[in-house]
């Protein structure tokens, strides 16, 4: 599989069957929509190098209350589009009155996209046991683009991350991340993590994060 | 102020330009990407004398709400002159020919942007002439589609701009000032790289034939410039990779 820097209106591929992500057919062409790493795979895909997230239903998010209305909870989720939590997504049945009690305005949630409809209206829901207010740890902001890298093929980059950092980690689609831990061990989690989205486009990133890892470990001890 | 005559000024000499220039060749361009660390998306761009920075923010929210569409972007293109970018202080702020300015341009880049991926929001691009040397629309929107691609705003092509004009009865490529002023036509076009013309005004008479080549010759130019705005957009990437050492083509 081979990878190239690609600018819009780029042709890829005269096969339009391999039209993936990022990519439009003309005249039974593939072209590029962005200006970012073309993939060459059995489809080709496009990633952006930048550019604002797009809420999809089923994204882990965090956000942060920006507004209470009468039974919505108005969430920032670093997207052109705010999101709503409706009192009903709360875990716990409240009153309306109650709302400010339990999340005010500036709270920080991890969230989940529930659905989002063609005037991208998104509505979120805090029902499932990942879910929740954040009350401890700490937050980071890096570009959206950068979160599939930071995941890894199935997971496998931030598992190993968890496992060597000693951290609990979550990492919403939007690029917040959240992170908690001990104070030393959260450090490390801030200049890894910042490694990755300054890298995210290299090639065998992960080897090079576990070298990293190994080295600021043992510079500690 | 100079005053001068059309007919004292000579336009040719020994078959060259008065900078020096073939009829048919462009002003040096340079076009740099990311120069704003606060924009989503910018590009500097200095065609000849022109010294022209785009911005570009978004997609974000619409403010005010009611030019809000619902199901697709709108974009927003502001042309200005600084008041220092000509010899005579220009009067700051908006004015007649920066509005049309403003449409036109915007009309030469919204047809290959993806406004239907982002509805209700707002793509804003900001063009601010620093320098002018004739031709600063087709240098604004040079850089504004650089400057929206970096931006990762979805585009099906870039646009790539330039004019041609019409100086002591021959058509020039690319006209500078005193062509410009003292000249008989001026032609800007923008288009996409394979041809698809977005913009076209006319400024002066043309024949019809004097027109094709024109058109022709100032398609060229736009296609010289596209390869040096996709330059531009590699290079900051192989910039990126630097840190890591690693060269990002094959895994």
């Amino acid at each position: 599989m081979d990878r190239k820097v690609v600018v819009p209106g780029d042709l890829l591929s005269e096969d339009a069957k391999r039209s993936g992500e990022g990519t439009y057919i003309r005249n039974g062409s593939v072209y590029s929509l962005l200006y970012g790493l073309a993939n060459f795979r059995d489809k080709i895909n496009v990633i952006p190098l930048a550019g604002k997230y797009v809420p999809g239903p089923g994204d882990n998010v965090i956000g942060v209350v920006k507004d209470i209305t009468f039974s919505n909870w108005i969430v920032d989720i670093n997207s052109p589009y705010d999101g709503l939590l409706h009192i009903s997504e709360y875990p716990k049945r409240i009153e309306s009155d109650d709302m400010s009690k339990h999340l005010r305005i500036g709270s920080s949630i991890m969230t989940r996209v529930k659905d989002v409809d063609p005037t991208m209206k998104v509505e979120l829901t805090l029902n499932d046991r990942k879910l929740g207010q954040i009350k401890a740890g700490q937050v980071i902001e890096i570009s959206h683009t950068r979160v599939p890298r930071l995941i890894g093929k199935g997971g496998s980059m931030i598992s190993m991350l968890k496992k060597e950092l000693n951290c609990n980690i979550f990492v919403g689609q939007n690029g917040r991340i959240w992170i908690h831990g001990g104070a030393e061990d959260m450090d490390l989690a801030l200049k890894t993590i910042t490694l990755i989205e300054r890298e995210a486009h290299t090639n065998g990133l992960t080897d090079r994060v576990v070298s990293f890892l190994k080295t600021e470990k043992g510079a500690r001890s | 102020m100079i005053v001068m005559d059309e007919t004292d000024i000579t336009f040719f000499k020994d078959g060259l330009r008065l900078d020096g220039r073939r009829a048919d060749q462009l002003r040096p361009v340079k076009i740099e990407v990311g120069v704003l660390a606060r924009a989503d998306g910018s590009c500097y761009i200095e065609m000849g004398g022109n010294k022209v920075i785009a911005a570009v923010y978004g997609p974000r929210e619409v403010h005010p709400r009611h030019l809000q569409e619902v199901s697709r972007a709108i974009v927003r293109y502001r042309y200005n002159m600084a008041s220092f970018s000509v010899e005579e202080r220009k009067r700051p702020g908006p004015d007649r020919r920066s509005y049309e300015l403003s449409k036109v341009s915007r009309e030469a880049l919204e047809p290959v942007i993806l406004t239907s991926f982002f509805p209700r929001s707002v793509i804003d691009v900001f063009v601010e002439v620093l320098q002018a040397d004739a031709g600063t629309r087709t240098a604004g929107i040079n850089a504004a589609a650089v400057a929206l691609a970096d931006a990762g705003i979805p585009m099906k092509s870039m646009i790539s701009s330039c004019a041609a004009g019409k100086v002591a009865d021959t058509i020039v490529l690319d006209p500078m000032k005193e062509e410009d002023n003292f000249g008989q036509a001026d032609l800007p076009i923008a288009m996409t790289p394979n041809g698809d013309i977005t913009l076209i005004q006319m400024d002066g008479g043309l024949t019809t034939d004097e027109f094709h080549r024109a058109v022709e010759m100032a398609m060229k130019g736009a296609r010289d410039i596209y390869e040096i705005q996709r330059q531009a957009l590699l290079n900051k990437y192989c910039q990126l990779t630097e840190p890591g050492h690693v060269e990002a083509v094959v895994q």
